[in-house]
């Protein structure tokens, strides 16, 4: 530092002189707009703006100054370290922003690399069918209804009205447990969970059975000794067959798209009566391939309609097995195949992949029917 | 059921611009199942006339009896001799069942039969076949091979048209038969229900004085007939004829309805008794009197009876058979089928023509018990109408007497048939029941359409059904009669007042998310059978004591091979991953959910409870029929094998191992909100090193780990393959009906590692625990990251490093009080499995 300065002569402060700040502002300037990259640029702030710089030592000097003189020296070094100081702002952000386009650059990588390290699971699509068939349900109100699968005789034939000499008794359609005697089965219909409904729940009764079930059939391409169907059940004040079709329909639209109604065709089952198969208006065609050899449709062979299932007004003899008031309760139930539906839904023309497990056919369903 | 359109026309007169396929839509509509609309020779054009043969020169040189024959086939249709059309042809045939002078179907130049076959003039065996003769076969009608079709002499005239002989173009209806209604198995109950479906008066066949069809009795003693066992039949006519000219053939127009149906011609005397049943729906049996050693009798068969039917079956008869008798012995399994020895043959002259009504659940009992279904049985199972026995036996016998040369002997009887009980229904019930405005008026007129006599009684309607209707028994079903000649398609489309329900119960909501956390950790669902063989329990090593040896029973399996039902889910998961191997997968993670079933006992009750159906059963009734039960607690099970992480351009794949079942059985736990315990165990088919018992709430709910090695090997599947099986309904058991939500502290946490050696049998969980509980409230969790053996820590020992976190709820933690908590950790460890400091 020098002497303090009795006269006011800031010039002789060479370290304050014009040309002395000026050129230590254009050498730092010209330094920063030198500096290729941000570690060269680290260099030159501590060269031109770090402690030991020179602009850092004029402004030491203007402690020594007279009082008159610190004013204008100190705006004039204060200039010109914000100048530089400005410099070096902007050369930093001009200088990252060429780093970082050349990291990114560098750093781009493949995206369509396969990703799979884990491979994925699924569930099967009769679960998921089943789970869609409950939710249209669920959504009108209805529980669900659960029994076992091994289950007695008097559940599932006697109380509905099964003859003892009913042909389905036979053992060409029936897997008994033990002894063809034994009372007990298995199931051959989620029909037996109706019966369990009718007797623990209060009513009225709004349930839909999903569950597995078994008949003596061979597996081929179009059965399957163990399946599985959803069943549904009312018993209610004032219910009509007029319910019963409505109720399918809204079933129909839900699942098929809306306007997708059903028929109704007069049939016989011992539990319902009067009693009727359900026809589904062809989801595909809506009929249009009826009678048209130039727009076949493999969906419903050009019928425009598809056989969906069964179904009826509960008859009365089940009621009273059940305890209910046959005067004052009437009802209807329904039935549907899952396997046949998932057939017919997605377009799947061997029912030995829904059983076999190859895990190919379950996840080509993804998680959602 | 197969019915001619031609043959309903005769009573129901349906108008001529109705095709069979409008017939059809009405017959659905009304519910009788119409499965297609057949056309006869739908596929035959050109010339097919009737053709006189000849002459037969048998060519004898061939390998085969090859014919050529010389056949008039009328005038203007022959060959040209000297540019003259004349009217024969030469045709050679393979077939060797006609002669000289009978009338055959002679298809000529120009015609085209089934399947594109056109027929033309050609060189064959050295001579030119001018034409063809016919069999069923080739011109569509049936699968009879047997021969060329030879028509009854003086039936037809050389040159008429082949066309019109044997029926072609007529449409043939084909019925599905519902179990409930036996009537439609005869042409005169489906054409009663086209009358009604078209609102046309119905000609009915059987509505005729049976006697009135029939000359006078010759006076003879016809044969007699009895009824032993009323439970078994409750009417029996018996007609007599004598005379018969057993050559005498079938007319043209029965064979051609006969095939038509679906029956084969055979002789007069059998092809009139099936031609009347199909006609009106009365099975009858024809019997050659001179082959009965007395009256005939219905009886039930007496113990050690046996008797050879048409089939050439020897049957050994049960006392619940009911038979036809004569005092020799059984001459017919009732209903069912004739015996051989009284058959009828070709030296029959007195006939005896049986019409029985049987008891519906006598005959189909019979017919299950010998495994025989026949167009009787499935007649008689379903109801025939009690009032047909005596005007279908007259028509047989009117139709063999016109036919057959014979004359009427006479007829015995024998008659218990109870009277019908009228029904008695509220008169607004079917449009209660339907939906449908249906006045007592209309309901009325439809029941009478039915057939039923129908009285009205105030606000309810007195319903007496017809003979033929056995099903009609309940008010329901006098509904359901009303409501579909009404037409199902006219129900109104309407939505019950549904309650309001309660949505998912909590297992089932559960369950749908154990499915969705089973995929969402990689694994494909199986849904597999459930039978299972003690083979697949060997495989598996379960012991001989173990409770999944409590194997139920099936008394009829699928298989002999597996005739039980599973105690666990392995087995079908080891054949799923089995399949896809074989199939080329090499990565497999499969999962099934579903449930097992135990009880030896199941199935051996010597007298199960049938509560009565009358009404409500007791609750001790409903408790006697679970008891006859087996548990069935679903089961949740995952089977693992090759790479669980892939490889890939990141590195190299990581193969499943023990801890990967271990892994999914936590994912699951962690879920469901459940803790679970883990503890080593050893259980067949696991790795007794490498097999954890899963716990909650101190109850073993299933094991996980690598399956052993003995095991992978039997069952043939890659080495070190894993699994795991849970009882999940033990499981579900255990979610927090309500879980607690926590109190989130936001001050810092201080972490701290900590290392211990332990001896290497101490299981690292029991450690983790102790830590935890010696840190106190203050600790917020401890989670192994290392472990380590080897000579720095000794023999037998092994060193766990683990990762501390504390935390307060209020502030952030001293550093004294960091290390308060880290040596309180350290002493529980040290105190509960001997830690010791790792230094």
């Amino acid at each position: 530092m020098s002497a303090p300065n009795k006269t006011y002569d800031p010039v002789e402060v060479s370290a304050l002189s014009d040309e002395a700040v000026a050129s230590a502002r254009d050498a730092a300037v010209a330094a920063i707009a030198a500096a290729p990259d941000l570690d060269a640029l680290k260099a030159v702030r501590v060269e031109h703006a770090g402690d030991r710089s020179p602009l850092a030592l004029a402004n030491r000097e203007i402690g020594a100054l007279p009082p008159a003189a610190k004013a204008e020296a100190g705006k004039r070094v204060g200039q010109a370290r914000a100048a530089v100081k400005r410099a070096l702002e902007e050369r930093e952000v001009v200088l990252a922003a060429e780093r970082d386009e050349r990291v990114l650059v560098e750093e781009a990588v493949d995206v369509t690399l396969p990703v799979d390290r884990r491979p994925r699971g699924a569930r099967h699509p009769l679960t998921t069918l089943m789970e869609r068939i409950e939710d249209v349900f669920l959504a009108m109100g209805y529980e669900i209804a659960e029994g076992p699968e091994v289950e007695t005789e008097w559940h599932n034939f006697d109380a509905l009205n099964i003859a003892p000499d009913h042909p389905a008794r036979s053992m060409q359609d029936t897997f008994f447990v033990g002894s063809p005697d034994s009372g007990v089965v298995l199931r051959t219909h989620t029909s037996p969970v109706q019966v369990r409904s009718m007797l623990q729940r209060p009513l009225p009764i709004y349930v839909i059975c999903p569950g597995r079930v078994y008949r003596t059939d061979e597996l081929d391409a179009t059965h399957t000794p163990v399946f599985h169907q959803v069943e549904g059940l009312v018993v209610d004040e004032g219910i009509t067959m007029g319910d019963l079709k409505g109720t399918l329909d809204h079933f129909a639209s839900a699942m098929f798209g809306a306007g997708i109604v059903t028929r109704l065709r007069p049939s016989y089952f011992p539990f319902t009566e009067p009693s009727a198969e359900v026809d589904l208006q062809c989801f595909v065609c809506r009929g249009a391939s009826v009678g048209d050899p130039h727009r076949p449709c493999r969906t419903c062979s050009s019928e425009g309609w598809i056989e969906w299932g069964g179904c009826g007004m509960v008859n009365p003899r089940v009621l009273a097995a059940c305890g209910i008031d046959t005067q004052r309760y009437t009802g209807f139930a329904f039935g549907m195949g899952i396997e046949r539906t998932l057939m017919f839904r997605h377009g799947v023309t061997d029912m030995r992949d829904m059983v076999e497990g190859d895990a190919r056919f379950t996840l080509a369903f993804g998680t959602e029917v | 059921m197969r019915a001619p359109l031609s043959w309903i026309r005769r009573y129901a007169p349906v108008p001529a611009d109705q095709a069979g396929r409008d017939v059809a839509a009405r017959l659905i509509a009304a519910g009788l199942e119409v499965e297609t609309v057949h056309v006869l020779g739908a596929d035959v054009t050109g010339p097919l006339v009737v053709g006189r043969v000849l002459s037969v020169e048998e060519l004898t040189e061939f390998r085969k009896p090859i014919r050529y024959c010389r056949v008039a086939v009328g005038p203007g249709n022959g060959e040209v001799v000297d540019g003259a059309v004349t009217d024969e042809r030469g045709i050679i045939c393979g077939a060797s069942n006609f002669m000289a002078g009978d009338l055959v179907v002679v298809a000529l130049p120009g015609a085209v039969l089934p399947g594109g076959f056109a027929i033309g003039s050609r060189e064959t065996y050295g001579r030119l076949s001018d034409g063809m003769i016919t069999s069923e076969r080739e011109l569509g009608l049936g699968d009879d091979h047997a021969g060329i079709i030879v028509l009854p002499a003086g039936s037809a005239e050389p040159g008429d048209s082949g066309y019109e002989v044997l029926g072609l173009g007529d449409e043939v209806l084909d019925i599905a038969v519902t179990p409930d209604r036996g009537y439609a198995l005869s042409i005169r109950g489906i054409a009663r229900e086209v009358a009604t479906a078209y609102d046309l008066p119905f000609d009915d066949p059987a509505l005729v004085d049976p006697e009135a069809l029939l000359p006078a009795p010759s006076g003879d003693a016809p044969h007699g007939c009895s009824i032993s066992d009323p439970s078994a039949a409750d009417r029996f006519v018996l007609r007599s004829i004598a005379g018969l000219d057993p050559s005498a053939p079938s007319p043209q127009w029965m064979r051609r309805a006969l095939v038509a149906c679906g029956m084969r011609p055979v002789s007069l005397a059998v092809d009139v008794t099936n031609y009347v049943m199909l006609e009106l729906g009365q099975p009858l049996h024809a019997f050659d009197r001179a082959k009965l050693r007395g009256p005939l009798t219905v009886r039930r068969a007496a113990a050690g009876e046996v008797l050879e039917t048409l089939d050439h079956t020897k049957r050994a008869l049960d006392p619940e058979d009911v038979v036809i008798a004569d005092p020799s012995g059984p001459l017919a399994v009732a209903g069912i089928m004739g015996g051989l020895d009284s058959e009828i043959d070709d030296a029959s002259h007195a006939v005896a023509i049986e019409a029985v009504h049987f008891s519906p659940v006598a005959i189909a009992r019979g017919s299950r018990r010998h495994r025989l279904s026949s167009e009787a049985s499935r007649r008689f199972e379903r109801g025939v109408d009690p009032a047909l026995p005596a005007v279908a036996s007259a028509r047989a016998a009117a139709l063999l007497i016109e036919l057959g040369g014979a004359t009427y002997v006479g007829v015995s009887r024998v008659d218990v048939v109870p009277a019908a009980t009228p029904l008695r229904i509220p008169v607004d019930l079917p449009a209660r029941v339907s939906g449908l405005a249906i006045s007592g008026e209309r309901a009325l007129a439809r029941l009478e359409a039915v057939g039923a006599a129908v009285v009205a009684d105030g606000d309810a309607l007195v319903v007496t059904p017809p003979p033929w209707r056995p099903d009609l028994t309940d008010p329901y079903d006098l509904v359901e009669e009303v409501v579909r000649l009404e037409g199902y398609q006219h129900l109104p489309s309407t939505m019950p007042h549904t309650r309001a329900g309660y949505g998912l119960t909590a297992g089932q909501r559960l369950r749908r998310r154990v499915g969705r956390a089973l995929a969402a950790s990689g694994l494909v669902e199986v849904l597999s059978y459930p039978f299972v063989g003690v083979g697949d329990l060997d495989a598996l090593g379960v012991p001989a004591d173990d409770p999944r040896r409590e194997l139920v029973r099936l008394a009829n399996p699928i298989s002999d091979e597996a005739p039980f039902l599973r105690t666990t889910l392995l087995p079908g998961l080891v054949a799923a991953a089995r399949r896809n191997l074989s199939r080329g997968a090499a990565d497999l993670a499969l999962a099934e959910v579903g449930p097992v079933f135990r009880g030896a006992h199941v199935g051996t009750h010597p007298e199960p409870p049938r509560p009565s159906v009358a009404g409500r059963p007791s609750d001790e009734d409903v408790a006697a029929l679970h008891d006859l039960l087996p548990d069935q607690p679903r089961h949740v099970a995952g089977l693992l094998t090759g790479e669980r992480d892939r490889a890939g351009w990141w590195g190299g794949g990581r193969r499943a191992d023990w801890s990967d079942a271990l892994a999914v059985v936590r994912e699951l736990a962690e879920e469901l909100g459940v803790a679970i315990e883990v503890a080593s165990a050893a259980l067949l088919p696991w790795h007794p090193g490498r097999c954890a018992a899963v716990s909650v709430a101190g109850t073993v709910i299933g094991h996980a780990g690598e399956l052993h090695p003995r095991v992978v090997e039997a069952l043939d599947l890659p080495p070190r393959t894993v699994a795991f099986e849970l009882d999940l309904d033990a499981l579900l058991a255990e979610v927090p009906a309500t879980a607690a939500g926590p109190t989130i502290s936001t001050m810092p946490v201080a972490k701290e590692d900590l290392a211990v050696v332990v001896a290497a049998d101490v299981p690292a969980e029991r450690v983790r625990a102790a830590l935890l509980r010696g840190g106190g409230a203050l600790l917020e969790s401890v989670r192994l990251f290392d472990t380590y053996e080897g000579a720095q820590v000794g023999e037998g020992r092994r060193s766990l490093a683990f990762a501390l976190r504390m935390r307060a709820p209020d502030r952030t933690l001293s550093a004294a009080e960091v290390a308060e908590v880290r040596e309180a950790a350290l002493a529980a460890a040290q105190a509960e499995c001997g830690a010791v400091l790792r230094t």
